[in-house]
């Protein structure tokens, strides 16, 4: 039974106004239907407020007026009628957007889908939202404190607060993290509370877990062995930085849909395995050894046959500056192949960091692009004719093939730089 | 006739026929919402339509778009007419109170060893309910 503050009634009764009462009623409904019993207090919201895709932009064309968005009022809030929003009550940044500002012909969409994004982001500031306009806020200026409830979209870097930041927060969606903008307030359920952040499913690690693309495959095992629960980890874990623990989460919430891990010994709430646990009986052991990290590795090149690679992605989530001056030093002095495209993707506060490094004019200068904003599974953008891709994160060679329809190779960046440079895969199963 | 009583997740009543998978749905990135059909690689509904079905599934999975993607499929006219699920995630449950369709979980027995592809099911959501008959259409029941 859910039980209302009386802060919570008066937006509800429509005191703050229609727009509040609105998010009010929607979180209500929201969490009614998870069973929860109250809501908690969040200063903390990274959401995508009143972006439109070319669909939305066009089924809400000419619906706004002096009463109100139209995208906002219905759909961000589900609201059956207009209403005028106010500013943002709490820190809320704005997520990844649908194209890059600078590129966009490059990326191939039309000036008409731009100018809808650049009146939708002009929206956004209107209402107070800090234009992040990316998956990875924590590399870009929003970085939770421990124990801090957040309102959080976007699965990788959900996974992230919760595990390496020890932040809490669900999975939320487009139009709570747009009614928590407004309100301050999120159902306080799942990982909000310290129940549902204990272990559940042990992953026994018997293989040397070192470099990107290690992190990155046994977190495509880890999702998609546990699903939605909380796997804790154990055995040959090398200590990871941002750049591992980021492709290990971005993997695990894409195969299955893991909201939090524990890292035995390395990640906050894991000092050691028991405390992980908290109690709980791991309901499963799995094993990841040698066989199992041998059909990751196929299970995420089974959609590529032909070496002729004609577009490399990189920056999935987006690049951190140490992959990007990675990237910058495997081209340098080299150049792309003619028949193939390089487009590596990152927040513009990375980039701005990347620009004053040299980092991008490297890159530039071997024939690649460097990219804000969006990405190709985001953007529905690769190259025009691009029929076979090399990708170095397991997230996008889950989802581009299924978005696009396109053959995927995985590998290592080094594998990708190079497929850029020859135009051929050449890649191999780590071991 | 088969009765599963479970919990109220989104009010209202509908029905219609099944479509079954023991699988997590996936959102963004995974589905097709102005076509209302699964995308996903080594999906078992790969390809499958979910519109006016009544769908039911182990819970959501993937990416925070979860909620868009379905919201978009009622804009669409592509959403399923109800939802009957095991795995209670903020992904589905918001998923379900955007979609605005009759949507029930918490259940007494498991509706995916109870239900198959093609029954025909009436969901009702404030009382919790879900009737099964077995032999598809049949009329009403």
């Amino acid at each position: 039974m859910l039980t209302l503050t009386d802060d919570e009634k008066a937006m509800l009764d429509g005191r703050h106004g229609k727009a509040r009462q609105k998010a009010m009623d929607l979180l209500v409904r929201y969490a009614e239907a998870l069973g929860a019993e109250r809501f908690v207090d969040t200063q903390n919201v990274a959401g995508v407020p009143g972006s439109a895709n070319a669909f939305l932009q066009n089924y809400y064309k000419d619906k706004s007026g002096p009463g109100g968005d139209a995208i906002f009022s219905f759909f961000d809030l589900d609201a059956d009628e207009l209403v005028e929003s106010p500013n943002a009550v709490v820190h809320t940044c704005h997520l990844q957007g649908g194209a890059d500002p600078l590129h966009w012909q490059t990326l191939g969409v039309s000036a008409e889908i731009v100018r809808g994004h650049e009146a939708r982001e002009s929206f956004a500031v209107s209402k107070g939202v800090e234009i992040l306009k990316t998956c990875t806020p924590y590399l870009a200026g929003n970085v939770p404190a421990f124990g801090e409830h957040l309102a959080w979209m976007e699965s990788s870097a959900v996974i992230y607060a919760n595990s390496v930041l020890g932040a809490r927060t669900n999975t939320e969606g487009r139009e709570s993290t747009s009614a928590a903008m407004l309100t301050g307030k999120i159902p306080d359920w799942g990982l909000h509370r310290d129940e549902p952040r204990r272990g559940t499913h042990r992953v026994d690690v018997r293989v040397p877990i070192g470099s990107v693309i290690d992190w990155g495959m046994l977190g495509y095992f880890t999702g998609d062995v546990v699903q939605e629960h909380i796997p804790v980890l154990t055995g040959a874990l090398q200590p990871p930085d941002i750049v591992r623990l980021k492709h290990f989460g971005a993997a695990a919430s894409s195969s299955g849909g893991v909201e939090m891990y524990h890292l035995a010994g390395i990640t906050p709430e894991a000092p050691d395995v028991d405390t992980a646990f908290g109690g709980n009986v791991p309901v499963e052991v799995f094993e990841y050894g040698a066989a199992q990290r041998r059909q990751v590795y196929d299970a995420l090149n089974a959609n590529a046959s032909d070496p002729a690679v004609d577009f490399v992605m990189l920056g999935c989530p987006h690049a951190a500056l140490e992959q990007l001056r990675e990237a910058a030093a495997l081209l340098d002095g080299r150049k792309i192949g003619g028949n193939t495209r390089l487009w590596i993707f990152t927040s513009r506060a990375v980039r701005t960091e990347a620009d004053a490094a040299g980092y991008t004019a490297a890159i530039t200068a071997a024939g690649g692009v460097v990219m804000t904003d969006t990405c190709s599974a985001f953007a529905q953008a690769v190259p025009q004719g691009a029929k076979v891709a090399a990708l170095d994160s397991a997230k996008q060679a889950h989802y581009l093939p299924a978005i696009l329809g396109l053959q995927a190779w995985f590998g290592t960046t080094r594998d990708c730089i190079e497929a850029a440079i020859t135009g051929r895969w050449n890649g191999a199963c780590p071991s | 006739m088969i009765v599963l009583r479970g919990r109220k997740v989104v009010g209202g009543r509908a029905e219609g026929e099944a479509l079954v998978t023991s699988m997590t749905v996936p959102g963004w990135g995974g589905v097709n919402p102005i076509k209302g059909v699964i995308t996903e690689t080594r999906h078992d509904l790969r390809g499958v339509s979910f519109a006016g079905k009544v769908l039911v599934f182990r819970g959501a999975k993937g990416s925070s778009g979860w909620s868009a993607m379905y919201h978009t499929t009622r804009l669409a006219g592509t959403a399923p007419v109800a939802l009957v699920f095991n795995e209670m995630t903020t992904k589905v449950a918001l998923g379900a109170v955007v979609m605005r369709v009759p949507s029930v979980t918490d259940f007494d027995q498991d509706p995916l060893s109870v239900i198959e592809t093609g029954d025909w099911v009436v969901v009702d959501g404030d009382c919790g309910l879900v009737e099964v008959r077995k032999n598809g259409r049949g009329g009403r029941l």
